[in-house]
């Protein structure tokens, strides 16, 4: 008797939790037209973009915001200051080498910025918010992995526990289905650290990327100067590791008539940085992409402001955000898989001859 | 489009971050973790082999043992058909001397009897014997009690014996 009024119980409970699930973001959504109603109308897009690009400062809740620091290289030397001025006031921040003034998260020289619509631009090296989801991912990585290490070293060979045998499985994963089979047993040392740091790296940054609160929600391996860099890293490894066959094969293609080989030439040269850039790009629109999908489907909750519109966008927005978890991973996979390959083409022994 | 031109500040700490955790990573986590890994690997196989040859030992083991069990029970065997045919041998043995014993017993016992009998039948005979002449003697003596039982005696030896 007693069991089955607790059962009953908790079947109310999860079905209250399941009405307020979906009501939520239609109550937020009132809430917060409410709220703005009076500034100005929701643009989704507008909202969207500003998600998906960089900031110089961190959005918590609301009103609330966190001023990162900004570091310029200006005409005069190094410049850091906090970003909070730029988001109040007059929006001009002015130190004692010069005053700047933000405009689509760009920062310019105050006095020249407006007179020709083409002001001139200090270097920005500013702890941006992908920046700091940067050192967050790296300060996570490095706590999670060396943690780990350590238990290896305290435990030896003794079965995995706990963090240990969650990742475990996956580092060989990348070892045994990612890295050996693409490069080969011989050379896949050495190339095995770079590509696990590569996987973790960009899986772990994807998965931040989904946490949709405070600290997580940066864009940062959907941004292209993430994916610019890793690429171009994959780039200048592929090309510094390889061999004499490799190069042979890019610029006198053995095997087929001298005259093909000099059209074959720049078509395979092309290859090189396209391969890259086709790494780029893809974890660039897929990650992006994703947070674009979510963005839009919550978006249309903050549009129709109606309960039926929560009640089918908010499992579908459930199951987009499951599958972004899904691409996360696939994503880190596909780079470290193709960035492998890559690798092992241009470590090949020549032996197809 | 702005999307896609790269942020040079962004790409700037990307790389510092990366390239650095490359290098705690390699240095700090990857290599004792594919270092354990490695000799964990390498120990289980061991220890897949190690367990592979002590079945095969076993298994030779086994055969030994076997076939020591059969040569111990033939030998068991062996051992009690010799122990039977000795008990055997001995109770013929023990059995002829005892009746090579009985036998001399017996004909030692003949003997004795033989002599005790013959003694017996000295003395029965010398007994008798004596008892006939002291019979005899008292009979004569008696007999010749008076003067005419002597007369008629000496008539008789006299009748018998003829002078002739």
């Amino acid at each position: 008797m007693a069991s089955l009024f607790e059962k009953g119980r908790k079947i109310l409970k999860n079905l209250a939790g399941i009405v307020f699930f979906i009501a939520a973001p239609v109550l937020i959504a009132n809430a917060s037209s409410s709220e703005e109603s009076s500034d100005k109308k929701f643009s989704p897009s507008e909202m969207i973009l500003h998600h998906i690009q960089d900031t110089h400062e961190f959005h918590i809740w609301g009103e609330l915001a966190m001023p990162l620091p900004i570091i310029l290289w200006t005409e005069h030397g190094l410049d850091v200051f906090m970003s909070g001025g730029f988001y109040h006031g007059n929006g001009t921040i002015t130190t004692d080498k010069g005053s700047y003034i933000l405009d689509h998260e760009h920062i310019y020289y105050a006095g020249e910025h407006g007179n020709d619509g083409h002001a001139a631009k200090p270097l920005d090296f500013s702890i941006t918010r992908n920046v700091f989801s940067l050192f967050l991912s790296f300060a996570l990585i490095s706590w999670v992995f060396i943690s780990i290490a350590g238990k290896y070293k305290k435990r030896g060979t003794a079965a995995p526990k706990g963090m240990q045998s969650f990742f475990e499985p996956i580092i060989i994963y990348v070892r045994d289905e990612i890295v050996v089979p693409n490069i080969g047993e011989k050379k896949a040392g050495k190339y095995l650290p770079y590509l696990l740091t590569l996987f973790f790296f960009i899986w772990i940054n994807n998965m931040i990327g989904l946490v949709p609160f405070f600290p997580g929600g940066s864009n940062l391996s959907g941004n292209i100067a993430f994916t610019f860099t890793l690429s171009i890293l994959t780039f200048l490894i592929v090309q510094f590791s390889a061999n004499k066959a490799y190069w042979k094969h890019i610029f006198w293609m053995p095997g087929v008539p001298i005259p093909v080989r000099f059209i074959l030439a720049p078509i395979e040269f092309l290859g090189t940085l396209s391969k890259a850039f086709a790494l780029m790009i893809r974890l660039f629109a897929n990650i992006s992409g994703g947070h674009i999908v979510v963005l839009s489907l919550a978006s249309m909750i903050f549009i129709f402001k109606s309960y039926v519109v929560g009640g089918v966008v908010t499992p579908f927005l459930l199951f987009i955000m499951v599958l972004e978890l899904m691409v996360a991973a696939i994503q880190a996979y596909v780079f470290t898989l193709l960035t492998s390959l890559f690798i092992g083409m241009a470590v090949a022994e020549d032996d197809h001859h | 489009m702005e999307l896609l031109i790269p942020n040079p500040g962004l790409v700037f700490w990307t790389s510092i971050a990366f390239l650095l955790l490359v290098f705690l990573l390699s240095k700090f986590a990857w290599k004792p973790i594919l270092q354990t890994l490695k000799i964990r690997e390498e120990s289980i196989e061991e220890a897949l082999k190690a367990a592979e040859l002590a079945r095969e030992e076993m298994g030779d083991l086994k055969a030994d043992n076997e076939k020591l069990l059969v040569k111990a029970r033939e030998e068991r065997e062996q051992l009690l058909r010799d122990a039977s045919k000795a008990a055997s041998m001995i109770k013929e043995d023990a059995k002829a001397d005892a009746e090579a014993i009985s036998k001399r017993m017996m004909e030692d016992a003949k003997v004795g009897i033989e002599a005790e009998k013959q003694s017996a039948l000295a003395e029965v005979r010398s007994q008798v014997a004596n008892l006939s002449v002291e019979i005899a003697e008292k009979i004569i003596r008696k007999n010749l009690e008076n003067d005419k039982a002597q007369k008629a005696l000496v008539d008789e030896f006299l009748k018998d014996k003829s002078f002739n």
